[in-house]
């Protein structure tokens, strides 16, 4: 990959927090999967950044790449992958989603 | 596009000890539902099963198939299943 490219990627994704890469945005979800990922993140009360792909293609590829995960959305949280709507439901369901995102 | 057929032989070359199950959900041959039950994912997390998935699928992901919904089980994950 592009060095330029993973470096950009590498601090979109920042070493804190959570960033969700999403088809548009929070207030304005252009997907069903993104949609359901926003609705999980704001029911445990999660503060979360958007980063709408959509609007940036290059980004787009390179993050597929970097995280060795093809679909959107993508749900990262303190740099690491978390995974994508499948992984985050099942995480909600469970209760480990709240755990982990109001821990400290 | 994908024949239903091809992304089951993909897989199942990928995974040879594994049990592949692949449907075509809306019969447009781009969204897939996947089940795989395989030794190779004995020791990694959910997230990891599904990486090996997508490498395994490879290009097929960037196009052709447009939506994969995801299972995936250790063999004894998949017996309990059963229960």
């Amino acid at each position: 990959m592009d060095e330029e490219l993973e470096k950009r990627i590498k601090e979109t994704i920042g070493e804190s927090g959570v960033v969700l890469f999403m088809k548009g945005s929070k207030i304005f979800p252009q997907c069903g999967f993104s949609a359901r990922v926003v609705h999980m993140l704001k029911d445990v009360g999660a503060d979360f950044r958007d980063v709408n792909i959509l609007q940036d293609p290059e980004l787009r590829e390179g993050l597929k790449e970097y995280s060795k995960w093809p679909t959107f959305p993508q749900l990262y949280v303190d740099g690491k992958l978390v995974g994508g709507c499948d992984i985050v439901t099942d995480m909600h369901q469970s209760g480990e989603l709240k755990s982990l995102l109001t821990k400290g | 596009m994908m024949e239903p057929e091809k992304v089951r032989a993909l897989l199942s070359e990928a995974f040879p000890d594994g049990e592949v199950v692949v449907e075509d959900m809306t019969g447009t041959k781009d969204h897939f539902d996947a089940r795989i039950v395989s030794e190779a994912f004995v020791g990694k997390s959910r997230l990891e099963q599904h990486q090996l998935v997508y490498a395994a699928l490879g290009d097929a992901m960037h196009g052709p198939i447009h939506a994969l919904a995801l299972k995936t089980y250790t063999p004894a994950a998949w017996a309990k299943t059963k229960g």
